[in-house]
């Protein structure tokens, strides 16, 4: 083999008749190295349009129409969500809605950070309390509903709580009262959620650099200053997540209301994700049930969209 | 400059109080579980049970019929387990394909998938339960199954897909090289080299599937099959202020998971913290 081999660069030449590599490929002959066939995305590809595009589109049109699931349907225009928008018990779950999500997502935010903060640095035992803090989040929510459910019963701990510090004027019927039922369910939501919102957080707070801290400690900054200019900064994309999902979460609230109040007292903590249930599969209106998803579809959209923007990372283009 | 001083150690301290107060609602419901029917109306919440009665559980999990526990909490192993089993298969296969072929159809594939996550799955509710009821899938394991690996295979592919992107395809190229076909490169070399990535769509379909309440109403409302969620709302239902009972189905439904949470409890905190924020 005429292999010429120069001391001052050390290359190799091998003359193209003695090269063993293959010819260029045709098009579409079979590739040398194959990942998978192609129709392995087939099944997932099918399931993926069928579940999601065409039950989401075919739900669209329903609201259109005033079908009951069997017999003659009609056409109806917008007169569904004209119902929806001149019944005052509807707009209330409209209300409901966003209230739990919002008052959520507030409460779930502050509390989490605060936590994750708390715990962030230096506590021995932390990765012990972030276990102990996830914990609710992984458990049923039907089932975290019903332990509070018993804690706000009129003969139960609050209440309870209550008698013991003297202050019996305030004890109530929690889950039947037309004011404080919605409270209550929104407390159990947080209980449950504030865990994951610290996971997010103190996923995020592992990113801001000890050192930076540090150095504006020693330029005089105060712990208000510091979690105002370096931590906040930081952690500016897990807000946006947490915010995001958390929006997300709080507007299908469903199984805590049905196992709390069913939506009572007089329909007080109705919200769209129940009344979705009970105008479609207990009263059986397809047609109408799915306008009123069709109102909470828009609804989370708008707001998952409105956060990203709101939420972005604002430094570019700015000062 | 930042130590452990005194006052880090008054932190602790403060934190353990805030924490212990926060999952008082735990011991609340451990002790009533406890207790036996009288005592669990008489007695102080927070009083731990005089004596231990197992009463309440016995009695949950020999209840028989239509809402039996004991059946529910079968249906349910049955359908997260077959979920979970067609979210790795279907899932794994989907993004491995998607995420290594560079054509237009597996980009074009991709962003269907990524819509699918975003977009609320309550529209399609009404016509998917329609439609299964026409071809006969619900009220049985089967549709279930199918229902949850079509709602949740958007997550799995994602997840997948975001794993096989940072794998480098030097382990395929070593399989085939020596000879193993496509099927067997992806099955016997790449998959186990993506068992975390299996381990999250596991953990995050298992909590989903097993904790669900709404869809398994909807879907298996009014038949023989019932998940745990459903017979415990039924159960539950029936009951008036049985506290200790209803606390024993209440604690039977959290175990199998709280046994998970505690083996890989850094999977799950991780599985969360990465795997939904995308």
């Amino acid at each position: 083999m005429p292999v010429t081999m120069q001391e001052s660069t050390r290359s190799i030449t091998v003359p193209p008749t003695a090269r063993n590599t293959p010819p260029p490929r045709r098009r579409g002959s079979k590739p040398l190295l194959q990942f998978g066939h192609w129709w392995w995305a087939l099944p997932a590809i099918a399931l993926v349009i069928g579940v999601h595009y065409i039950a989401t589109l075919t739900g669209g049109f329903f609201a259109f129409t005033n079908w009951t699931g069997l017999g003659d349907w009609d056409f109806i225009g917008l007169e569904n969500f004209e119902r929806i928008f001149q019944d005052p018990q509807l707009l209330g779950a409209v209300w409901n809605t966003l209230f739990l999500a919002f008052a959520s997502v507030i409460l779930t935010n502050v509390f989490g950070l605060l936590y994750a903060l708390a715990i962030n640095r230096m506590l021995k035992s932390r990765y012990i309390l972030r276990t102990l803090l996830f914990m609710p989040v992984v458990l049923s929510p039907l089932a975290v509903a019903y332990v509070w459910k018993f804690i706000f019963q009129f003969n139960g701990p609050l209440n309870g709580l209550l008698g013991f510090l003297g202050l019996e004027e305030l004890q109530k019927v929690w889950l039947a009262d037309p004011v404080w039922s919605i409270w209550a369910i929104l407390i159990t939501v947080v209980w449950q959620q504030t865990g994951f919102v610290m996971v997010i957080y103190l996923a995020g707070l592992a990113s801001v650099p000890v050192e930076v801290e540090e150095a504006a400690a020693l330029d005089g900054a105060g712990i208000w200053g510091r979690f105002r200019h370096v931590t906040v900064p930081a952690i500016r994309p897990s807000i946006a997540i947490a915010t995001t999902l958390g929006i997300i979460q709080g507007l299908r609230i469903f199984d805590q209301i049905l196992a709390l109040t069913g939506g009572g007292p007089a329909g007080a903590t109705e919200t769209l994700a129940t009344e979705v249930y009970k105008q479609a599969f207990s009263l059986g209106q397809f047609g109408f049930g799915s306008a009123l998803a069709l109102v909470l579809t828009v609804i989370i959209l708008v707001f998952a969209v409105l956060q990203q923007y709101v939420t972005r990372d604002r430094s570019v283009g700015k000062v | 400059m930042f130590r452990y001083t005194k006052l880090t150690a008054l932190r602790e301290a403060l934190v353990w109080l805030v924490t212990l107060a926060g999952l008082l609602p735990l011991y609340i419901l451990v002790v009533t579980s406890l207790k036996s029917d009288q005592e669990a109306l008489t007695t102080s919440a927070i009083a731990p049970p005089t004596s231990i009665d197992f009463g309440a559980f016995v009695e949950v999990l020999t209840t028989t019929g239509r809402n039996s526990i004991p059946m529910s909490i079968l249906n349910s192993v049955i359908i997260t387990a077959g979920a979970i089993f067609g979210l790795v298969l279907l899932g794994s296969v989907a993004a491995y394909v998607i995420a290594r072929r560079t054509r237009t159809w597996s980009t074009l594939t991709y962003y269907l998938v990524l819509i699918a996550i975003i977009l609320p799955a309550q529209l399609g509710t009404v016509p998917l339960y329609i439609g299964a009821r026409t071809v006969g899938l619900t009220g049985n394991a089967l549709g279930m199954i199918l229902l949850w690996i079509g709602i949740l295979l958007p997550l799995s592919v994602f997840l997948y897909a975001s794993f096989f992107r940072g794998m480098t395809t030097e382990y395929e190229e070593a399989a085939v090289i020596d000879g193993a076909s496509p099927t067997q490169a992806f099955f016997r070399v790449v998959l186990p080299l993506m068992s975390p990535a299996t381990g999250t769509v596991a953990i995050l379909a298992g909590l989903i599937v097993w904790n669900d309440f709404f869809n398994s109403l909807i879907f298996l409302g009014g038949s023989e099959t019932q998940t745990l969620p459903v017979a415990m709302y039924t159960y539950v239902g029936g009951l008036v202020s049985a506290w200790n009972k209803i606390f024993a189905v209440v604690i039977i439904s959290m175990i199998p998971i709280l046994v998970f949470y505690m083996f890989a409890q850094k999977r799950f905190i991780q599985g969360f913290a990465g795997g939904l924020k995308g």
